[in-house]
């Protein structure tokens, strides 16, 4: 059987890669591809523990986590849209106006 | 046997990862994305999550992915991918912060001690305790996340509505 340890530490550094991503990207499709990137991270740490401690919370906990990840990105995405639309452009950096 | 198939979705799913970051087109991006996905769900499989691991691929390698590539697709982004002048500060910045990062995660790992519970598979198995739980202890949860996701689709209308 594969050590919860083994797990941590794959979740560990692909959170780092999501972060990493997040910063140096300036698109806003691939930051929000790197965010969803840390939360499927987070759930391999949370069912490497529920497994760890033989409890069943950790799952369900992860069946929300997805519920709003998805959630999170149909709304982020008609952001995404409704920028580009606005802007020309999904560079960050152009989205620097309050108002057009 | 299980370790082999660890160590080769764990490879799999940090190249996909890097992939992700270093590519300069938002579709290569997002395949390589699900391909993390996919090897993730192979993880979650060996954890036990077998119910976690069928989403995995249905709701995040399948519906959430489709949706980013139908954005990708419908706005074009490839006119600037990277804002180049920006990146080599921004990566200056970005590599110690993500070294801290990952050396207080890396370091915070050995707390967990040795694995407590050795007969796996005991309450984490199957799909039968998860929806018993579910549908109990977090049912208000559960009638909760329906309203989200309502508020979420009626958000996601609005907000992509042509306005002009």
């Amino acid at each position: 059987m594969v050590s919860t340890t083994h797990f941590l530490v794959l979740g560990a550094i692909l959170f780092t890669i999501g972060t990493v991503g997040v910063i140096i990207r300036r698109n806003v499709i691939i930051m929000f591809m790197c965010v969803e990137l840390m939360l499927n991270a987070v759930n391999l740490t949370f069912l490497a523990f529920a497994r760890h401690f033989n409890q069943i919370d950790a799952q369900i906990f992860v069946f929300f986590v997805m519920t709003v990840a998805a959630a999170e990105a149909a709304v982020g995405l008609a952001l995404i849209v409704q920028l580009a639309r606005r802007t020309n452009s999904v560079d960050i950096d152009q989205a620097d106006t309050m108002k057009w | 046997m299980e370790e082999l198939v660890f160590y080769l979705c764990a490879a799999v799913a940090i190249v996909a990862a890097l992939t992700v970051i270093v590519q300069r087109s938002a579709v290569y991006s997002a395949l390589a994305l699900i391909a993390c996905f996919c090897s993730v769900a192979i993880l979650f499989f060996q954890l036990g999550a077998e119910f976690i691991a069928a989403i995995q691929v249905i709701v995040y390698a399948g519906a959430i992915m489709v949706l980013f590539l139908f954005v990708v697709m419908l706005i074009d982004p490839e006119s600037d991918a990277f804002a180049s002048n920006r990146l080599k500060k921004l990566t200056i910045t970005a590599v110690p912060l993500a070294a801290i990062l990952g050396l207080l995660l890396l370091w915070a790992v050995p707390a967990v001690g040795p694995n407590g519970s050795d007969s796996s598979h005991a309450a984490t198995g199957g799909i039968e305790p998860l929806a018993r739980s579910l549908f109990s202890d977090y049912l208000l949860p559960f009638e909760v996340t329906s309203i989200l996701i309502l508020v979420a689709v009626l958000g996601a209308m609005v907000l992509a509505k042509r306005t002009d």
